[in-house]
């Protein structure tokens, strides 16, 4: 949700540049983490920014991370709001972070959660490595390093990788 | 967590950090669940005792699961009970904070500085680790239970009661998913395993009743369309756990062989288990008051 007026997008832009303190490669507009920014008349800078878990303490590291951005490029009132709703989805991931992940060696998320409940049964899409682009894969544990990954092993490479769950 | 009296009068142009400290004192206020616009939305009294029951319930269940770590089955059950514990931190985050802004106070104030009568979880979530299939057969009746009411509250009249809800039952939903696992393994597992989980099912139920009693603060606030009457919720959690319990051959307890705990979560009276729980909670905070990072 990138702005459209000229002196949101400088500072949009600015904001942009923070990645995430655990996967370096992704930035928060690539996450989706960056929901708004808003340069007011005054020079107030407003940003809003969205959990991607609910319990994820990268959050508190990107926050800090803005304002220091920001400020760093002259904007000396910034203000960053925590927002809840709508929640959080991989799907908002841009496709240039999907690909910047598997470079990273991290499968990006398979398929849509938004067309994950649709169906009367849930279909887990098989889940690609990302060194070897093999789909003879299998879940080592669903829950991984941080909230958002789950550990996953390559059957014909046998190497371990991360996969970037759906959510 | 911030000093209010730091130092922030030097000049700020030669100082990396200097206007950040500034920002840093007004966004302690907004931590996450903060409203969802970030202007502070304030809880009325009745949707702020409402929170607080259920931050409570996440708290305390976020607590427990932490005490696993390192001592699960396995290296990667520490982790998922681990993540699980922090989503339902998240979401005690939340909730406190929204049920705080009634009272000005933040949610570590609730957090740390409430005595055990001043708590408001149910029983279940107090109930001991016990092995590890007493912790899985609460883990199932918590999920079940959060995976309803959340779904329910996403319609909430009450914006950030409805905001909670709908970020947390996208986390509950995979710990439903993680306590099903597990029954299932456990039951159809090794004799013992099977016992096991037939004792904690057992164990675990008495604190069932708890959770779908409707008070004087659910009516009013069900009226409101702010929350849900807890009642309403039983059968489609009773259909889920029988549907779990028919792969796994349990037996849900009913009728005689089912004791109902007297409970009194919701008014503060609690079982003995919640003051230890409390007391390693929250003796960092009240040995060294004030203390940040």
């Amino acid at each position: 949700m990138r702005p459209t007026r000229p002196v949101d997008a400088a500072a949009w832009r600015v904001a942009a540049t923070v990645t995430d303190p655990e996967i370096p490669v992704l930035t928060i507009e690539d996450l989706g983490v960056l929901r708004s920014v808003e340069v007011a008349d005054d020079g107030v800078v407003r940003v809003q920014l969205t959990p991607t878990y609910s319990g994820c303490p990268a959050l508190d590291a990107m926050r800090d991370d803005v304002l220091l951005a920001l400020t760093h490029a002259g904007y000396d009132d910034v203000h960053v709001d925590l927002v809840l709703a709508p929640a959080w989805t991989t799907d908002w991931m841009s496709e240039s972070g999907k690909a910047k992940l598997r470079r990273y060696g991290i499968q990006a998320p398979t398929g849509r959660a938004a067309a994950r409940d649709a169906g009367p049964v849930r279909v887990q899409l098989a889940v690609k490595c990302p060194r070897c682009d093999s789909l003879h894969t299998r879940e080592l544990a669903r829950f991984g390093s941080t909230s958002c990954k789950a550990l996953y092993e390559c059957l014909d490479c046998l190497e371990p990788f991360d996969y970037f769950k759906v959510l | 967590m911030h000093d209010a009296g730091h130092d922030t009068g030097h000049d700020a142009g030669h100082d990396l950090h200097g206007s950040v400290t500034v920002d840093e004192l007004a966004l302690a206020e907004e931590l996450a669940g903060s409203g969802i616009t970030g202007a502070g939305r304030v809880a009325s009294t009745d949707a702020a005792e409402y929170a607080m029951r259920l931050g409570d319930d996440a708290l305390v269940l976020a607590q427990q699961l932490g005490m696993w770590i390192t001592r699960a089955p396995e290296l990667e059950e520490d982790v998922a009970l681990g993540n699980i514990g922090l989503d339902l931190i998240g979401h005690a985050r939340s909730l406190l904070h929204y049920a705080g802004t009634a009272t000005g106070r933040s949610e570590d104030d609730l957090a740390y500085w409430r005595g055990e009568p001043e708590f408001r979880n149910a029983w279940l979530f107090e109930q001991p680790n016990g092995d590890f299939a007493h912790t899985i057969a609460r883990q199932l009746v918590a999920s079940l239970y959060l995976y309803e009411l959340y779904r329910a509250l996403e319609s909430s009249t009450d914006a950030t009661i409805a905001a909670i809800a709908a970020k947390s039952v996208k986390e509950v939903d995979y710990h439903r998913d993680h306590a099903v696992q597990w029954v299932l393994r456990l039951a159809g597992g090794t004799d013992e395993s099977r016992r096991r989980m037939i004792v904690a099912v057992t164990d675990t139920w008495p604190y069932v009743d708890e959770l779908f009693v409707d008070d004087e603060l659910t009516a009013r606030l069900a009226d409101d369309g702010v929350a849900v009457l807890p009642s309403t919720l039983r059968p489609a959690f009773e259909a889920a756990v029988d549907a779990v319990f028919a792969e796994a051959g349990l037996e849900r307890p009913t009728g005689r062989t089912a004791f109902i705990a007297s409970g009194g979560g919701r008014e503060g009276r609690h079982t003995e288990h919640l003051g230890p729980l409390l007391a390693e909670m929250q003796v960092l905070a009240r040995q060294h008051p004030g203390a940040s990072w």
